[in-house]
């Protein structure tokens, strides 16, 4: 394998521009995800942060700007080369976005069994560990509509990790879930940090969840960087957006809206 | 003038509907013959899928073919029989299923089975963002989706046509034995005399390409669904709809080359 020196950063980010249509979401971002770092990306909703996730595996297209993994421009690169970058990457959706056709195993052996030659009864043997892994051992056989929200998103965990990528990508691995099962899912993040080398980048908007299991953070607000840095100086900052973020107090420019609103719909009455 | 406008507007709209069927056509074809995914597994997914929509749908058709055939056999010994000509309800019936009725009614029951599902199980994978899983997995989806459906349907829809012409003649005959004028054997032997070749084939011609519209159509949609539960329901229905316009389309012109070509020879 040509993986480059392990200094080089594993994701690079360069003047990120996203848009839909004319309207533009994240304006310009720079940044790097270090080799084997636990990046978490948090901010608000509607801040940016899951086009972000999308942009970086090469779901969205920027506008403008670079998205390097690997080295690999994967804003610029062809079919073929994507699917290499790919191979070697985990996603966990947010919703765990497991096929609802095929079994829990075989949603964790789908990868395995087109990308590469692996026989048939060793495939079986690493779906049973990555379940195990996440703590679902012994549920090959369900669907993945006989599984709870919890246990979903464990089991895209499982299939994210299948082919043992360089670098995890988590959509909001805690939303939606009771603050035990999401504490589980915090460990089973620390734990995967610590048995392999991997990069794990988390888009979260749980602080709580963000402090525990990030080396850095980078706060997005309205599509630009607030704040990036490692978890203590991050604890620190003055920064007023990032204070506001931290200690959690509502926008007052968004209970003007609010009025706004209310003065229209009052209005019409 | 506005009028004008839409006009223009709807027109371009349907180009550019129409292209993106065949754009997603020619990327099947492609990814058919240079697959990315393993070829096996594919043909597995290609079989699944042709006994879901194919085999699947034989009973439904069956029924409905044998009914229209009955059918066709009443309304046209209502005229014949005052012609004195009831022996010709044979040749009608077999002519009219094999060249049109047999392909439309197989399609019109397909594109309700399984254009609808296409629609609807693409559709909500969009919408639980199974489709990106599957990019993000470096899979892709068309060929690890729609490729097996256009194989499956390509060689299922004339099969079930043939099957539902089969039915058809049945349901003549039934009428034909009923009324008297025919025995089981005579019936069969008149249909078999009065058929040549060509009028099976032109139905089955049509019926492949009805067969690649219904998935296409189904495909398209199930891709175009927006954000949320109700854009699935949409897009179904909006697959049926367009397919049917869409086969029924296909169907004139393909009779018109027909009639014209048997013209002109």
């Amino acid at each position: 394998m040509s993986a480059p020196a392990s200094s080089a950063p594993a994701i690079s980010v360069n003047g990120l521009r996203v848009a839909y249509g004319s309207r533009e979401v994240l304006h310009g971002l720079t940044f790097e995800v270090r080799r084997g770092e636990t990046m978490v990306v948090i901010g608000g909703s509607g801040s940016g942060k899951s086009t972000l996730l999308r942009t970086l595996v090469g779901l969205e297209k920027p506008s403008s700007g670079e998205v390097h993994i690997n080295g690999v421009d994967v804003a610029k690169a062809g079919p073929r080369e994507l699917d290499t970058v790919r191979k070697k990457i985990g996603l966990a959706f947010q919703g765990g976005a497991l096929i609802g056709s095929l079994s829990v195993g075989e949603n964790i052996a789908l990868a395995l069994r087109e990308h590469t030659a692996l026989a048939p009864n060793t495939i079986e043997v690493m779906v049973r560990i990555k379940l195990e892994q996440v703590g679902l051992s012994g549920f090959e056989n369900y669907t993945p509509s006989q599984l709870s929200g919890g246990m979903r998103k464990r089991a895209a965990f499982a299939r994210a990790m299948a082919m043992d990528p360089e670098i995890l990508f988590f959509d909001e691995p805690s939303a939606g879930l009771d603050p035990i099962t999401a504490a589980g899912i915090d460990d089973l993040i620390l734990n995967l940090k610590k048995a392999y080398s991997m990069s794990i980048v988390v888009v979260t908007h749980e602080l709580a969840s963000a402090f525990l299991i990030a080396d850095r953070i980078i706060l997005i607000d309205r599509g630009d960087i607030a704040a990036i840095g490692p978890v203590d100086e991050i604890r620190k900052s003055t920064h007023p957006r990032v204070r506001q973020f931290l200690d959690r107090i509502a926008d007052s420019t968004q209970d003007e809206e609010v009025d706004h609103m209310r003065m229209f719909t009052e209005g019409i009455k | 003038m506005a009028f004008v406008a839409e006009v223009g507007a709807t027109a371009e709209r349907s180009a550019a509907y129409v292209g993106g069927l065949a754009h997603l056509f020619a990327k099947s074809l492609r990814l058919l013959f240079s697959s990315p995914l393993k070829r096996n597994r594919g043909f597995q997914r290609a079989v699944h899928q042709a006994m879901v929509a194919g085999v699947g749908a034989i009973p439904i058709i069956s029924l409905i073919t044998f009914f229209v055939g009955v059918i066709i056999a009443l309304q046209g010994a209502y005229q014949l029989q005052r012609l004195g000509a009831i022996q010709l309800v044979a040749s009608l019936v077999s002519i009219s299923i094999t060249r049109e009725l047999g392909p439309l009614v197989a399609a019109i029951v397909v594109i309700g089975r399984s254009g609808s599902a296409f629609a609807a199980e693409i559709g909500t994978m969009r919408v639980t963002e199974e489709l990106d899983a599957l990019e993000t997995m470096a899979l892709d989806p068309v060929a690890f989706l729609v490729v097996p459906k256009f194989a499956a349907m390509a060689v299922m829809m004339p099969c079930l046509t043939l099957w539902s012409d089969l039915m058809g003649v049945l349901g003549g005959c039934l009428f034909g034995v009923v009324s008297g004028s025919f025995t089981f054997g005579s019936y069969l032997i008149a249909t078999r005399d009065v058929l040549v070749m060509h009028d099976v084939t032109t139905g089955l011609i049509k019926s492949l390409v009805f067969g690649l519209i219904i998935t296409a159509v189904g495909c398209q949609e199930g891709f175009a669904t927006g954000v949320g539960p109700e854009e699935v329901g949409r897009s179904t229905t909006s697959a049926v709809v367009v397919s049917i316009f869409l086969v029924i389309v296909v169907d004139l012109f393909f009779t018109t080359l027909f009639y014209l070509a048997r013209g002109t020879s």
